[in-house]
């Protein structure tokens, strides 16, 4: 089981472009707790940073190693090797190297400078985070046999949970003003990966005072343990859902 | 030994196997071959278990395949192109697959001392030409003494001697009873070794027969023109 894995993880670990991503967090992590003095600052401001860079690179990152290694798919599957194992194996070395990545380049910092709960909070959710768009970058690569345009949809996919949902959002909550549509917003936020994540953190640093009520009632849900178990559970729901519909279409595929 | 019963594939609109039924026995070496996107290479794909037929089953020494994988662990498999991972070296793959591979009792290494890669173990994929990669996908084939050898225009891209060298080595391994399936263009180049021809068309085939058989039925003596013959023969009826 674990050797295809190893062999996937230890081929991305040697092109410089992880080695790349990797200084990269750290530059900017290192650099963000050395402007602000307040950690909690620089935690908001890396936060911001991370959630657009981390999505970004998992998702085309892994969407280009997925089409380059189609050939080394191909040669697998002429061996012995049950299917499902050799998807599994990519999505275990993929996830495996660029969680090693984040954990070097911003795991250490945030430890040495923001030792706290909101600190190992927010690289659990670095890490859920490259999880969910792996798995997202899966599926992309699997739905299209094109790699101009598999690369196509996992930017697309990065726009709309990155910075069109937002504007949805913001669409939805200025046309329905009048109602109370507060709590509904907690579903919503469901739906985007990214904004759970943020409000996750957001909430651990007490500037839900700046989102007014919505901010009170997120407060009230995803404050608790209980809600943040639901919330846990929706990001791990995130990294695994769109994986499994990729590993049933990779059992069904044509190579 | 392998037997492929009533396999059609569609991609699409496209139909690439028209209702393929094909028995391949042990101690035969098949030559199959037909214009270029006739479906040879997606037919050795669905025996591989890699192209999933629409409709009808294959069967490897009676088993159906579908869901199947152990079975490979008996077949080596020569890809038309090869393509491996670009940091890796050839040391590196052939270690790779050894380590996939459990059955490390008797490894065939005959063709990686003849192809002299020794010197070059330590050079990565992606420096390689065209010609060493498709013998690295030769001996990686024939490495583990498989029973089955499925070699997909084996000899394209080598050099006359690396090609002269893989064909003693097809010869030598027919002679020990395996099954070996070929699909090649150039015909005078296995014109000595085959003993069977799979003639493929418009996904469908054309006709299977022994080459004594074709030989006779033809009255030629040169197998390339024994096809010509048959062609035009079928085409004027």
């Amino acid at each position: 089981m674990f050797k295809i894995t190893k062999i996937v993880l230890l081929d991305i670990l040697k092109s410089k472009f992880v080695l790349f991503y990797t200084l990269l967090l750290f530059v900017m992590s290192w650099s963000v707790f050395n402007l602000e003095d307040n950690y909690a600052k620089g935690i908001l401001s890396l936060l911001n940073l991370i959630l657009l860079t981390i999505p970004l690179v998992s998702i085309m990152f892994s969407t280009s190693y997925l089409y380059n290694s189609s050939e080394f798919v191909e040669l697998l599957l002429g061996q012995p090797l049950k299917r499902s194992r050799i998807w599994i194996s990519f999505y275990a070395g993929l996830s495996l190297a660029l969680t090693l990545a984040f954990l070097v380049g911003t795991g250490i910092p945030v430890l040495i400078y923001a030792f706290s709960t909101v600190g190992i909070m927010m690289i659990v959710i670095g890490v859920l985070i490259t999880i969910v768009f792996i798995s997202l970058a899966m599926l992309c690569s699997i739905l299209t046999r094109d790699k101009a345009k598999g690369i196509g949809l996992s930017i697309v996919l990065w726009l709309f949970f990155a910075l069109l949902f937002d504007g949805i959002v913001l669409f939805l909550l200025f046309q329905l003003s009048d109602y109370p549509i507060e709590k509904m917003m907690i579903g919503v936020s469901a739906l985007n990966p990214i904004d759970l994540s943020r409000i996750l953190i957001l909430l651990h640093l007490d500037q839900s005072a700046l989102m007014g009520y919505s901010g009170a009632i997120f407060k009230d849900f995803f404050g608790t343990t209980s809600g943040m178990i639901v919330s846990l559970s929706a990001l791990c729901a995130w990294a695994i859902a769109p994986f499994l519909i990729s590993l049933k279409r990779f059992n069904k595929k044509d190579l | 030994m392998i037997e492929v019963k009533n396999v059609s594939k569609q991609f699409g609109k496209l139909q690439i196997l028209k209702d393929i039924s094909l028995t391949l026995s042990k101690g035969e070496c098949v030559a199959m071959i037909g214009p270029n996107g006739c479906g040879k290479t997606t037919l050795i794909k669905t025996i591989l278990g890699m192209v999933i037929p629409t409709k009808g089953d294959t069967f490897f020494e009676g088993k159906s395949i579908q869901n199947e994988y152990a079975y490979r662990n008996k077949i080596g498999y020569m890809p038309q192109i090869g393509r491996y991972p670009d940091n890796m070296t050839i040391g590196q793959i052939i270690q790779m697959m050894k380590d996939i591979r459990s059955d490390h009792d008797n490894l065939d290494e005959q063709l990686y001392i003849n192809f002299k890669l020794g010197g070059l173990l330590e050079k990565k994929m992606r420096t390689l030409s065209g010609g060493t990669t498709q013998k690295v996908s030769a001996i990686l084939a024939f490495l583990f003494n498989p029973d089955v050898l499925i070699l997909d225009e084996p000899t394209a891209g080598l050099d006359p001697v690396a090609s002269e060298i893989l064909k003693e080595k097809i010869s030598s391994e027919k002679a020990k009873g395996k099954l070996i399936l070929i699909t090649s263009h150039l015909l005078s180049e296995l014109d000595d070794m085959i003993t069977q021809i799979v003639f493929m068309q418009d996904g469908n085939i054309s006709f299977h027969k022994g080459i004594q058989e074709l030989l006779d039925e033809t009255g030629e003596q040169k197998i390339s023109k024994a096809i010509a013959h048959y062609l035009k023969q079928t085409q004027h009826v």
